[in-house]
């Protein structure tokens, strides 16, 4: 029997990690581990595999901007109606309902930022529903899910310790 | 001046290690893997670095009392309380140390006389035998076996009992080998110590909490008809990885207490107080962290008994501590020539076992306090050295 939460706990820091690998660590069968995954992403509990890529080191150019949004709730739909249209857009790479002073928080990336200030001026604004928006654009990521982006690796133990 | 004539008997009596020379080897060679590291190679948890960076910031800069602060005290005693379901008062049962080695050496100078025989359970942390050398003691060995899962056997504990014997010392989970003593193991022990009144047991529990077989900890303390005979060691170091701190404690019957603070005031007066604030915040918050950890050193570990299985190396299942303590019998290598040759051809430094003692021969301790990386790569160069070896290369 496999531990989900461990599974999942050990793939969430190491995508990487083959399904024979898994079974080593967790002391079950390869066969296990294949099955327990499959049926997490089934379930819809694993959405996908994706790799922290630290962009500012390359050569790619981008802004991401997060932008709060403000939204009177339509009737039966609540917020979902126009939050699952803007996540039509595949520049928008998260998409969240919060407490607090707005409703949407929703990040975005584009080339520049005047194609995210047009984004929101042409795409959210006019929306029906959306009262008002803030944009705030990030200038340094210091730790993304869980990451450090300046990692520190460096072991200073004595080589022999009894 | 020459200092041979002056220093004392004892001091030279004791040998320096019995690794030197592959030890001074290790640490000249560059871009090693070491899987030979006793202490953990995470970094103390930020909420208890926190709690001594504030120490500080509080201007906790002064002596503490000897046995420490009583909250630092009264924090140790109710997690023991809430791990061991043991209860110790925090005024007059506990003695806060320089880390778990003090309280080894605080003990032999309270309880030795010269001439007086300490039963040493071997293999063992390199520091039992020495203390109780420096203490003018007789050590007297007592061996675990392979066959045994490395379990101390009561019947072979007995059978080193003379009328001379003033404590027993052992510590479970075990350093080098990755045993551990389990609630039935330990009431055969129990079982000796009620059929011997006059002897004293001192448990070196630093592992403690990395036993990856029972939950909650198991130690003889929790027999009441001899927990008056038992000194717990314990601290902080291995299990809230915080060994740079040197914090540990001494748990025991109030006149051994008092005894070994009385040393302890005239030595070293006191343990550092800013970490003594810091092992309150560890004592109450900190065992989910160390959950994360030992999760961890648990993957870890089973990624270490499959290498060595892949590696065609005979090794009982460790189930404690961070260490696995596998058989090169059957190469035609002692294990210092094991451990060096592997050292200069594979650059990955593991410790011989004889440097816990003789019956250690024959084996290497593996330490898995090190990254999963690091031991995917040490494994595969095991195995590889190895098959070099069965081959011949190295005997021709």
């Amino acid at each position: 029997m496999v531990d989900r939460m461990e599974l999942l706990k050990l793939i969430k820091n190491n995508a990487k990690l083959s399904s024979k690998e898994i079974a080593v660590m967790l002391g079950t069968t390869e066969e296990d581990i294949s099955n327990e995954l499959k049926a997490l992403s089934d379930e819809g509990i694993i959405l996908g595999y994706t790799t922290q890529i630290n962009w500012e080191k390359t050569e790619k150019e981008s802004v991401i901007g997060m932008i709060e949004v403000k939204l009177s709730p339509m009737r039966n739909k609540g917020y979902d109606h126009i939050a699952n249209l803007l996540c039509k857009y595949d520049k928008v790479t998260s998409c969240y309902l919060v407490s607090g002073d707005y409703d949407l928080m929703l990040i975005y990336e584009d080339d520049n930022l005047r194609e995210v200030a047009s984004f929101v001026s042409e795409k959210i604004a006019p929306l029906e529903g959306v009262l008002s928006t803030k944009s705030h654009f990030i200038l340094k990521k210091y730790k993304i899910d869980g990451i450090v982006s300046e990692r520190n690796d460096r072991d200073d133990r004595q080589t022999v310790i009894l | 001046m020459d200092y041979n004539d002056k220093i004392s008997d004892v001091v030279k009596m004791v040998p320096p290690s019995a690794i030197r020379r592959f030890f001074d080897l290790a640490n000249e060679m560059k871009e090693v893997i070491s899987l030979s590291i006793g202490e953990p190679d995470f970094v103390t948890p930020w909420s208890i670095r926190e709690a001594g960076i504030n120490s500080l910031v509080d201007g906790y800069t002064h002596y503490s009392p000897n046995a420490g602060y009583i909250e630092s005290r009264k924090a140790i005693c109710d997690y023991i309380e809430k791990r061991y379901k043991v209860k110790y008062a925090p005024n007059g049962e506990v003695l806060i140390t320089v880390g778990g080695s003090e309280g080894l050496d605080l003990v032999a100078r309270a309880l030795i006389n010269p001439g007086d025989e300490v039963i040493v359970v071997e293999p063992c942390f390199v520091a039992y035998k020495a203390t109780v050398q420096f203490a003018h003691g007789v050590p007297v060995v007592c061996e675990t076996k392979p066959e045994n899962d490395f379990k101390l056997q009561p019947e072979e504990l007995e059978a080193k009992i003379t009328d001379k014997t003033k404590y027993i010392i052992m510590g479970y989970p075990s350093n080098p080998t990755g045993a551990i003593m389990t609630r039935e193991d330990l009431e055969k022990i129990k079982d000796v110590l009620l059929r011997h009144p006059d002897i004293v047991v001192i448990s070196d529990e630093l592992y403690a909490e990395l036993n990856y077989v029972d939950e909650d900890p198991c130690s003889l303390i929790q027999f009441e008809e001899i927990k008056d005979r038992v000194i717990m060691i314990n601290g902080f170091s291995k299990s809230f990885a915080m060994t740079g701190w040197r914090l540990g404690y001494v748990l025991g019957e109030k006149s051994l207490i008092a005894a070994i603070t009385k040393i302890h005031q005239y030595c070293i007066m006191c343990s550092p107080s800013m970490g003594q604030l810091a092992i309150i915040d560890a004592s109450y918050n900190g065992l989910e962290y160390v959950k994360e950890m030992k999760d961890e050193y648990n993957h870890r570990r089973r990624v270490i008994i499959e290498g060595l299985k892949n590696a065609g190396l005979e090794c009982f299942t460790p189930s404690g501590a961070f260490y696995a303590f596998p058989s090169i019998k059957g190469l035609g290598l002692t294990s210092e020539e094991f451990c060096e040759k592997f050292l200069r051809e594979k650059h990955v430094a593991i410790v011989p076992g004889n440097a816990f003692g003789e019956c250690g021969e024959g084996h290497v301790r593996i330490s898995y306090a090190a990254s999963m990386e690091s031991i995917n790569t040490a494994m595969e160069r095991l195995a590889e050295f190895v098959k070099e070896i069965k081959e011949g290369k190295h005997n021709a």
